[in-house]
């Protein structure tokens, strides 16, 4: 063991769980526990909401899975990974004011609270809280194993210690600090991620002699790394681009992403949250995944890619240093993580219980089960990733085009077509979630492009449709939601 | 609901929210064209013609690099003088025409 390395780890999780003991003495005080739990009040401020947004959505794979394949496939995959910077500013211009207002209007805590009030059917919100636990949760198993891993190779214990360290230091602060905990902790990790990835590529850049001699090893080892296609050319430009969808615009539909556009104070703190987003995102996603590509000049023939950025760390800079540099994936995972787990259990609780199971539940039961869910959910994940299933940067994709392509439609065409309805949210739900699991089982890579772009395109074309077709129905009703939400 | 005394009005936030909605499409338009145009217009020349800028293969630098900074400034003017600064809640001085 590395305890040069182990201390500055465990500084981090000890200030971690101090976080989530100051946020729960604010919670003891509050005077709607759901609202406060799962949402923070809305109050968040520019900084935190960027750096929330940021840490929630740079996981596992921008931290550890990325720069693996950045490793084996060069400058292709940076380039590819540079479209991410579009999430920066696209969620909140996109779903920005008038998503904010009409959740306030609504008073909605939760992506699919603003989904029942939009389209008032039980079965929008039934099918969308199903997809949610069922897409997020094989994120966070992701997730889990990640950040498992990564201490596993930091430490040495074994995976299943790892995973035992790594899941108790998680449930403890969200269990007990809810979302503000979440945030606050988020605002940290997101600092952590931006000094982590500044160090680590100085590290490796100085290590590897400069930035030109690094390009003609890579130019020697294999010509193809310094091109925009990939190691062995694989990378053509209509598959990149179809990333863009997934990784970019898509992310608009993605409900831990989306819960954040309805948690910031003022707009002001949304314009602050615009710049500061872009500019973090874009950097932690160019640092990250260029280190991964320079890695290969200092570190060559590397079995598992996915260890680049830990050996990368202990190879280019002292001990303790490295220890902070390792924090920097470790906050990126832990802050997906509470976030995913946040959003599992608030559509059990709040979308499923509270609406239709026991919707006059008093305040203190409420409470109970909150934090019971939150925890059993959180337990029911430690086992899934006990037994991990090998790619670890599929898993997490996964999880997002499915989600993608529940949800992308009935929020923003919710939010500016007065026409949609919840039959035509019914029916983009079902229709991207079936055509994106049976394109990615039977049929990936579809024309080329990544399996997410299909179901996206089909569920677009079922939302209008089903919404056309279901426009005589309930009429009364629809005309009532315009009315009081969307004039 | 009270706040549409202003029959057939509406809420007069939602016209300055939706252009702002457009103009992030037309930013992210632009930047995909950027990104794209730079990445595989100098990017699909033969290997040994490329040219270097501070190191990187030019195409990486204008795309990715260069790309991104322009983004940035983009972003903050944008935001600067085109958004404005709207209150949120309903029931506040939030609707006045």
């Amino acid at each position: 063991m590395n305890f040069q390395v182990i201390i500055p780890l465990l500084i981090f999780l000890i200030i971690i769980f101090l976080i989530g003991v100051f946020a729960s003495k604010k919670l003891a005080n509050s005077s709607s526990f759901v609202q406060d739990y799962f949402l923070g009040g809305r109050e968040l401020g520019g900084l935190l909401l960027a750096m929330t947004m940021v840490a929630t959505y740079g996981s596992a794979s921008s931290f550890i899975g990325g720069p693996g394949i950045a490793y084996q496939t060069g400058l292709g995959w940076v380039l590819l990974a540079m479209i991410q910077v579009v999430t920066g500013y696209f969620v909140l211009t996109i779903l920005g004011k008038k998503f904010a207002i009409m959740a306030r209007k609504m008073k909605a805590i939760t992506l699919i609270d603003f989904l029942k009030e939009r389209y008032q059917s039980k079965w929008v919100v039934l099918l969308s809280a199903s997809s949610i636990i069922l897409f997020l949760f094989s994120a966070m198993a992701a997730q889990w194993i990640g950040g498992a891993r990564l201490i596993e190779s930091i430490t040495g214990l074994s995976y299943t210690s790892a995973l035992f360290i790594f899941a108790a230091s998680v449930l403890v602060y969200v269990i007990i600090g809810g979302f503000r905990a979440v945030a606050i902790t988020d605002g940290m990790q997101g600092i952590i991620m931006v000094v982590g990835t500044v160090v680590i590529l100085a590290g490796t850049i100085i290590a590897g002699g400069g930035i030109p001699a690094i390009m003609s090893d890579l130019m020697a080892e294999n010509p193809n790394l310094i091109t925009p296609f990939g190691a062995d050319g694989s990378l053509t430009p209509l598959y990149v681009s179809s990333f863009w969808i997934l990784v970019g615009v898509g992310v608009v539909g993605l409900p831990q992403v989306a819960v954040r556009a309805m948690s910031y104070k003022n707009s002001k703190a949304m314009h602050a949250a615009l710049i500061i987003g872009t500019i973090v995102v874009g950097f932690i996603m160019l640092g990250m995944h260029l280190a991964g590509v320079f890695g290969r000049a200092v570190l060559p023939g590397l079995d598992t890619p996915d260890t680049v950025m830990p050996l990368l760390a202990l190879h280019v800079l002292p001990g303790w240093l490295a220890g902070i540099v390792l924090a920097a994936p470790m906050a990126a995972i832990m802050s997906t993580v509470d976030s995913l787990l946040l959003i599992v259990s608030s559509s059990i609780v709040k979308d499923v219980y509270l609406n239709y199971i026991r919707p006059d539940a008093p305040e203190k039961n409420i409470k109970r089960i909150s934090i019971g869910v939150t925890a059993v959910v959180g337990v029911l994940v430690f086992f899934m990733a006990i037994d991990p299933p090998a790619f670890l940067i599929t898993l997490n994709l996964f999880a997002f085009g499915g989600l993608e392509a529940a949800f992308i439609w009935p929020v923003v065409l919710g939010l500016y077509w007065k026409g949609g309805n919840a039959m035509g949210a019914l029916a983009s739900i079902f229709v991207g979630v079936l055509t994106y699991i049976g394109i990615t089982v039977y049929y990936p890579d579809a024309f080329g492009m990544h399996s997410v772009v299909m179901p996206v395109m089909l569920s677009l074309l079922s939302y209008v449709l089903g919404s056309i077709v279901g426009r005589n129905r309930k009429r009364q009703e629809h005309q009532e939601i315009i009315n009081k939400y969307l004039l | 609901m009270h706040e549409n005394f202003n029959k057939g009005k509406g809420d007069w936030r939602y016209p300055i929210a939706h252009k702002e909605a457009w103009i992030g499409i037309a930013l992210v338009m632009f930047h995909f064209a950027w990104w794209y145009g730079f990445a595989y217009g100098f990017g699909s020349k033969p290997v040994e013609s490329y040219t270097y800028i501070l190191g990187f293969p030019a195409w990486f630098f204008y795309s990715c690099i260069l790309g991104f900074i322009i983004i940035i400034i983009l972003v903050i003017l944008v935001v600067r003088f085109l958004f404005k600064d709207l209150p949120l809640e309903s029931d506040e001085e939030g609707d006045r025409p």
